[in-house]
């Protein structure tokens, strides 16, 4: 089957989705997709965020379709044409998702263990606008305790059902999912349980932001100040094959690999990734490959870093000079405020 | 006195029982469909008769039928969609309420029609009592032959049950539906697969309005050629109305398709004018979703035309000056109505309703209702009404199911006919801060604070 996205034209096989085909060009024409998920089964359609404008449905019917499709759950047809980044109308639905996706979304990158490898700030830094016209209160959910290993911030959530997919193909006897309606749907656990499986932690894995995050790293350390290393060890449960990321000596965490669409290549298991942090248990391959322009590439050493200098006023804890003036002298009076005429 | 399908035999006393119905002629259908008809000559009539889908999209009954899959093999199903929870629209209940045999006489003759032996009723949990009343009728029909193995002597064989929803709103978009019939969260499934290749257990699956399959026995008792000659154009049959809202007589009518707003609005033998004679200031004709219209684009089109009763004519002029019959939820408002405070009600109950599944509906439902509820309550801004603007058209098209689409619709429409009292609003929310703030000072006594002054 004959598929053109973006002027590229490519040769794909029957049943292959719109993404899966862009992502076979790579490039710029691929869509961003925050719920889509290769390796989960019934994943996807969810978050909008990979809309795609068909012009041309197929050489045997070539109307194009009206409304724009979501490219992660359309199939394509021979000679479909798809426009993805050279269509406005599609730039536009790109960028109000990405706007419903923030409204309610925490402004709390600075604490948040997934910002540097977050999906969602990926996804704001290309789509995104630096202001919001949101001026209610932010939605908000009672904290909510899933066991020992997993931190679940739901505020942060944006329920693309990753998580709940994971549970259910991965693992047997799911044990959360997704309770009440609309912009209050949340993960949560059904009353109260604690999630304790054997292969519960690839769901941090899974999560496109920072509301599943792994309890044994929270708070140790920025993704970017870390070093991934491939590693491997044999373990009875997994296939082992793991990135460890390092500081210094020390494993802080270990998660599965990934690949350049931030999508798990190999399940691990709990034990793998909560227990294993010890240098020794791990036979280290050697450096883990990582895009160009993450943000984790930003602490690269072998990248020539400029020294840092901070230019500030001199003695800037003491305040600005006329500002020192003012409250030391009381007899000079300050201009055209109310105080000046008590 | 328009001609009535439907309703005909609603006033006869005891119709709720399956003995008077069954004296009056009931189940007719059933005995000329299984004796008489093949099934394919079943769905050929239902498509010469034009019926259109009853529950709000109008899509042909027959053209839908005719897309089941029945080559696979497997096992093909028929699920009445009873989940009426479309604010405006009541009719349904009326006739599940009061002449239950008739929808189950219906689900016989289509279930025959698409050759499904298991199909059920999927009715809103709020509706317990309409549930007891169709659960009771179930049995009778049981009891009577007309259900169960070998129905009449013939080779066909049909188990109905009614299925309670748990008062879900979503669970009304088809897919949903079918999900929640699964036992499942009622979030509607991406298409395609329709229904009609995969539907309920991955089996093919039609799903229909409680009014759409309640047509059905009339159509075979007659002909589709009888239905079709009723009505005007594609809006063939008669259609149920709900009324409501500030007229003398609501309630729910059967009116032949073609009738006009004029006629349906102000004759004695349907609503009977305004009640307490106040000016009509709009109208929702077709149930929440569908855009509002103003006074002077309801009794006549655009162009000038009589509005009529049909789907043709209520969309006449697109959204930018018509509206849609919809599921034939007849809202008229009279000038005490605040068109802001409607609109924001709506938007809270599209809020409520929302599944949460995609995000522009999940996060953008709710958006739309803070924003409404600000200018509502004084506390909006100007460019609030170009942010709901660009929210709604956002929101539109964007969605997996339709909800998103009814959301953005009526905020859409309120904006494009009543924008000026989105600016009143804002502009004076001193003058709005009660609830009925335009009862005593109609809009149209204060539209000149906010014409444009040049000084």
């Amino acid at each position: 089957m004959k598929v053109t996205i973006d002027g590229h034209e490519i040769e794909v096989e029957p049943g292959t989705t719109i993404l899966q085909a862009a992502r076979m060009i790579g490039g710029e024409s691929v869509p961003p997709a925050m719920c889509y998920y290769s390796k989960l089964k019934g994943s996807g359609g969810k978050c909008r965020c990979c809309l795609v404008e068909v012009s041309k449905g197929s050489d045997a019917n070539p109307t194009p379709m009206p409304k724009l499709m979501a490219s992660c759950v359309t199939g394509v047809m021979d000679g479909m044409e798809v426009k993805s980044i050279s269509s406005p109308r599609v730039q536009e639905a790109r960028k109000s998702v990405t706007e419903f996706l923030l409204i309610n979304h925490p402004l709390d990158c600075p604490v948040c263990d997934q910002a540097g490898e977050c999906d969602l700030q990926n996804l704001s830094f290309n789509h995104g606008k630096s202001e919001t016209r949101f001026i209610e209160e932010k939605r908000t959910f009672e904290p909510e305790n899933i066991g020992e290993n997993i931190q679940l911030h739901m505020n942060r959530c944006i329920l693309c059902y990753r998580c709940v997919m994971t549970a259910d193909q991965l693992t047997d006897g799911r044990v959360h999912g997704v309770v009440n309606r609309g912009d209050h749907s949340q993960i949560s656990t059904c009353i109260s349980k604690a999630i304790d499986n054997e292969f519960s932690g690839n769901m941090i894995d899974v999560c496109p932001v920072g509301a599943l995050t792994d309890k044994t790293f929270r708070f140790k350390s920025r993704v970017w100040f870390n070093k991934p290393f491939n590693a491997h060890r044999d373990c009875d449960k997994c296939c082992g094959k793991t990135t460890v990321w390092m500081f210094g000596n020390e494993i802080q965490r270990v998660t599965a690999r990934k690949d350049e669409y931030h999508e798990v290549e190999e399940f691990i298991c709990n034990s793998c990734r909560f227990d294993h942090k010890d240098v020794n248990d791990w036979v280290i391959e050697g450096p883990r490959k990582f895009e160009k322009f993450s943000v984790i590439n930003q602490n690269n050493y072998t990248r020539k870093l400029d020294k840092v200098t901070i230019e500030t006023e001199k003695q800037i804890l003491l305040g600005r000079d006329q500002d020192r003036k003012k409250i030391s002298m009381v007899e000079v009076p300050l201009k055209n405020t109310e105080n000046s005429k008590s | 006195m328009g001609r009535k399908i439907l309703l005909d035999k609603i006033n006869i006393p005891g119709i709720k029982t399956y003995e008077v119905y069954r004296q009056n002629g009931g189940y007719a259908s059933v005995e000329k469909a299984l004796k008489t008809l093949t099934p394919d000559e079943v769905t050929e009539e239902v498509k010469t008769s034009g019926l259109r889908g009853r529950g709000g999209a109008g899509f042909p009954v027959g053209l839908k039928w005719s897309f089941i899959d029945k080559k696979s093999g497997k096992p093909r199903h028929l699920v009445c969609n009873a989940d009426e929870s479309e604010p405006g629209t009541f009719k349904d209940r009326f006739l599940m309420e009061y002449i239950p045999h008739l929808l189950i006489e219906g689900m016989i003759t289509s279930s025959y029609a698409l050759g499904a032996n298991l199909s059920y009723i999927y009715i809103r949990g709020e509706y317990m009592w309409v549930f007891k009343i169709l659960e009771r009728a179930i049995k009778e029909a049981y009891a009577a032959g007309w259900l169960g193995k070998n129905i009449l002597g013939t080779d066909f064989s049909l188990d109905l049950h009614v299925h309670c929803g748990a008062g879900a709103y979503i669970c009304g978009e088809e897919t949903a539906l079918i999900e929640s019939l699964e036992g499942k969260r009622g979030n509607p499934r991406i298409k395609p697969p329709f229904p009609a290749v995969s539907g309920l257990w991955a089996n093919p699956t039609v799903v229909n309005n409680v009014e759409s399959i309640a047509a059905v026995p009339w159509i075979i008792n007659n002909s589709g050629a009888d239905y079709a000659a009723i009505g005007i154009g594609r809006s063939t049959g008669t259609k149920l109305i709900s009324a409501s809202g500030h007229i003398k007589n609501p309630g729910v009518y059967e009116i032949e398709l073609g009738l006009s707003v004029e006629e349906f609005m102000n004759s004695d033998e349907y609503l009977g004018g305004m009640m307490n004679d106040r000016p009509l200031k709009a109208l929702v004709p077709g149930g929440s979703s569908v855009p509002i219209l103003p006074a002077h684009l309801i009794y006549k089109t655009a162009n000038g035309d009589d509005r009529l009763m049909t789907y043709e004519s209520l969309s006449d002029g697109g959204f930018a000056t018509g509206s849609m019959l919809g599921s034939g939820g007849f809202i008229v408002y009279n000038d005490t109505t605040c068109i802001v405070r409607n609109t924001w009600n709506f938007s809270r109950f599209y809020h409520h309703e929302s599944c949460g599944q995609c995000s522009p509906c999940r996060e953008g439902t709710g958006w739309l209702e803070k924003v409404l509820h600000r200018i509502e309550n004084g506390h909006g801004r100007m460019e609030d009404i170009d942010l709901l603007w660009d929210i709604q058209s956002k929101i539109e098209g964007n969605t997996i199911c339709p909800l998103g689409d009814a959301a953005a619709w009526p905020v859409a429409a309120a904006i494009r006919h009543f924008r000026d009292e989105f600016e009143y609003h804002v502009r004076f929310p001193e003058k709005i801060k009660n609830r009925d703030h335009f009862v005593e000072e109609p809009f149209e006594k204060v539209r000149h604070l906010i014409a444009k002054q040049t000084v």
